[in-house]
């Protein structure tokens, strides 16, 4: 006996709005389950995870904080995604796109350099991101590399390099030796949005790349010629759209907004350069872009609920102690579920018995 | 059920499990640790832990206590932030890397207590504390130069901070004023806890021939490595015996109880004032293991360093400090470094075999 899936000739629009919901609770659910065998309340968990995090101001002031570089850098994904690349190094994307930001914000610091040094150094992170997207695209187009592997070891190569300024050259001298830049004047940070707040610019660069892209993608030949490539390349070539273009087009993209979200963490959040300035957005970015299904604002809602499910398994370990192995825990069963879902809405399961003709 | 009945069911024991969080909310003092690692490290972290227990087991029912582990870096300001609104009164955050999100939450919550370890920013509700650790690398050493019969020592390292470079120095001088020809290899694992990492460094170093093993790294791995070689090792931040009975001389043990009890009833008292401690063998910080799997003879002479350094009469960074260069390091403190020297080490002494990574 096996199971087979198939797929549906023609996929309810109703059923795929539902998938997601029903992924959502069947992940509550397992959950909630293995809460209850734990001896705690599910109820209080759930409370916790979500109600209250969702009702309380600082908490969701957090969670946009914190879904900004995501879907910065899940949109940028989704370009690439669409068009069958696979970048796996926003990680590397964002750490020299900050580099390259707080490169400015260094060179200026105790100088009375005015308003300029801020887009400046925003302008300069979207270039060092893109710079750095554009080699493993360039060694693709040009030897054929397989640029999985080479966006992924250029991650490495990104944090050796910040590593070593934050140890060397760009140490701050009275910082004890520590591995770590000077704090960043006002002039090279990135101010909140609302007074006394954490939400910081970044989160409307976020919301413009969602509406650009969703513009991009649905409205223009560009966005058309994306969908092709990946989702028939041959006859994207006889429509004579030049793959080596388009690959060095969306590396570019990708590039240039993970090296946004770097930049606007390190000038808005971080305030300087320090050996460890994301906790794995860029990893973390490829399951935001899945979840979201490349869609732009799919995107935005998964880098919200992605986001939310981090700080509610903060909150759970302080308010009802339950370890932090179970808060990661419930991220896989909601992308598991999530996945499923889809699989199941836009597949027919069928068991076939042993010994059937095939 | 009805639906109607489910809700009510629901929002009742949503609100008992809240009101039952509430009411002792008051009375008691709510102590919350940020953890870099994981409780389960068996190290740093661990031994962190075994100091919040031992706060419970001080003042019972007059204190509640609250860890969240794993926190990365980059992330933690939020971590931080959530112990503060969650009504915690005395918040420790044990890592050098919190330093700055530590200082900006005290900034913003100047009514709640708040303590970091190694670090050198304080504030007037900020305080700072950290242990003499080189105290007892200055008798591993010892005891490694007596012990290696290669006459080549071995050191994993976690990050070239100061606070790691000391140690290496002192564990070498130690070893030196034992052993004059005895060599040092270090390797850096570039990670506060990665057991996979740390026992390739340490396989990497028993390689090369080093036969007496220590580590600056929170698991017991590299220790474990030198064990299934039959050479030797130490045990850092935590006994690790029962991971290598054979293998291990001795353990440095970080000894957090006295300190974490003592700050949390100065709070309860509201005798607590913003200091800065930095504690060895004289104030039970640091601790020697059980010297074990030695001849009488170096356990004697380990015994004898650690009265001595606990006595003040021995101090391992005693005039003339030579580093790798030739030059004789200025001597700012009372016939040793200054204790600021020590704080910013970033030279390696000379004769050890290798190069700061800078």
């Amino acid at each position: 006996m096996r199971i087979e899936l198939s797929p549906r000739a023609s996929v309810s629009p109703i059923w795929r709005a539902i998938a997601p919901v029903l992924a959502f609770v069947t992940a509550f659910l397992i959950a909630g389950f293995v809460i209850w065998l734990m001896g705690r309340s599910p109820i209080a968990a759930f409370q916790v995870y979500v109600s209250q995090p969702l009702s309380d101001p600082w908490a969701l002031q957090e969670i946009l904080v914190k879904a900004t570089p995501l879907a910065l850098i899940a949109i940028g994904l989704s370009y690439c995604f669409r068009a069958n690349l696979w970048n796996i190094g926003a990680e590397g994307q964002y750490v020299i796109g900050a580099v390259v930001g707080s490169w400015i914000a260094l060179k200026t610091h105790g100088t009375d350099a005015g308003a300029w040094v801020l887009p400046a150094m925003l302008a300069a992170g979207i270039l060092g991101g893109a710079l750095y997207g554009l080699i493993p695209a360039f060694l693709k187009t040009r030897f054929g590399v397989n640029e999985i592997l080479t966006s992924l070891m250029l991650v490495y190569i990104a944090q050796l390099v910040l590593d070593y300024l934050v140890r060397g050259p760009w140490r701050d001298p009275k910082g004890f030796n520590f591995p770590q830049s000077v704090t960043f004047d006002p002039a090279a940070t990135l101010p909140p949005i609302f007074d006394a707040g954490r939400v910081h610019y970044g989160a409307v660069f976020a919301a413009v790349a969602v509406l650009v892209t969703a513009v991009v993608l649905g409205r223009t030949l560009f966005g058309y010629r994306l969908r092709l490539t990946g989702d028939a390349p041959r006859a994207a070539r006889f429509a004579g759209f030049s793959a080596k273009t388009t690959t060095l087009a969306v590396f570019a993209i990708s590039g240039g907004l993970a090296g946004l979200a770097g930049i606007s963490e390190v000038a808005g959040q971080i305030g300087q350069l320090q050996p460890s300035i994301s906790p794995g957005y860029g990893f973390t970015a490829i399951t935001v872009a899945y979840l979201g299904r490349l869609n732009p604002i799919g995107i935005l809602v998964a880098a919200l609920v992605v986001s939310l499910t981090f700080i509610g398994g903060e909150s759970a370990q302080i308010m009802l102690k339950l370890p932090l192995d179970l808060t990661q825990a419930f991220q896989g069963i909601l992308l598991l579920c999530v996945l499923a879902a889809d699989a199941l809405v836009s597949n027919r399961v069928r068991i076939v018995s042993r010994g059937g003709v095939r | 059920m009805s639906s109607r009945t489910l809700i009510g069911a629901l929002v009742g024991a949503a609100a008992l499990a809240f009101s039952a969080g509430g009411a002792d909310a008051q009375q008691k003092l709510k102590v919350g640790f940020i953890y870099v690692g994981p409780v389960g490290d068996h190290g740093w972290s661990y031994q962190h832990d075994v100091g919040r227990k031992a706060i419970e087991k001080a003042f019972g029912d007059n204190v509640e206590t609250t860890y969240v582990e794993s926190v990365p870096e980059a992330d933690s300001e939020r971590a931080i932030e959530q112990l503060a609104r969650t009504g915690h009164g005395l918040i420790f955050t044990t890592s050098f890397g919190f330093m700055e999100p530590t200082l900006k939450v005290a900034k913003k919550y100047p009514n709640i207590k708040f303590e970091h370890a190694t670090g050198f920013k304080r504030a007037p509700n900020l305080s700072t504390y950290a242990a003499k650790f080189h105290e007892g690398r200055y008798v591993i050493g010892q005891i490694a130069g007596k012990m290696t019969k290669s006459g080549t020592i071995g050191y994993v390292g976690a990050f070239p901070i100061p606070e790691v470079v000391a140690g290496i120095n002192s564990y070498f001088l130690g070893a030196q004023s034992v052993n004059p020809g005895v060599k040092l290899k270090v390797v850096w694992a570039n990670s506060w806890y990665d057991p996979a990492k740390e026992a390739d460094a340490g396989k990497a170093l028993l390689d090369q021939g080093v036969d007496v093993l220590a580590q600056h790294t929170d698991s017991p791995a590299p220790l474990q490595a030198a064990e299934a070689r039959g050479k030797f090792g130490f045990g850092q931040a935590s006994d690790m015996e029962r991971f290598a009975p054979k293998a291990q001389l001795t353990a440095i043990v970080d000894n957090w109880s006295d300190y974490y009890v003592a700050r949390t009833k100065a709070v309860l008292d509201g005798t607590w004032k913003s200091e800065d401690l930095w504690g060895g063998f004289d104030k039970g910080m640091v601790v020697m293991s059980p010297f074990k799997n030695m001849p009488d003879d170096v356990k004697k002479l380990a015994e004898e360093t650690e009265a001595a350094i606990k006595a003040g009469t021995l101090n391992p960074f005693k005039c003339p400090i030579v580093k790798q260069d030739g030059t004789t390091v200025e001597c700012k403190g009372n016939g040793a470094l200054s204790d600021e020297q020590v704080l910013g080490m970033n030279f390696y002494v000379k004769g050890i075999d290798d190069k700061l990574p800078q």
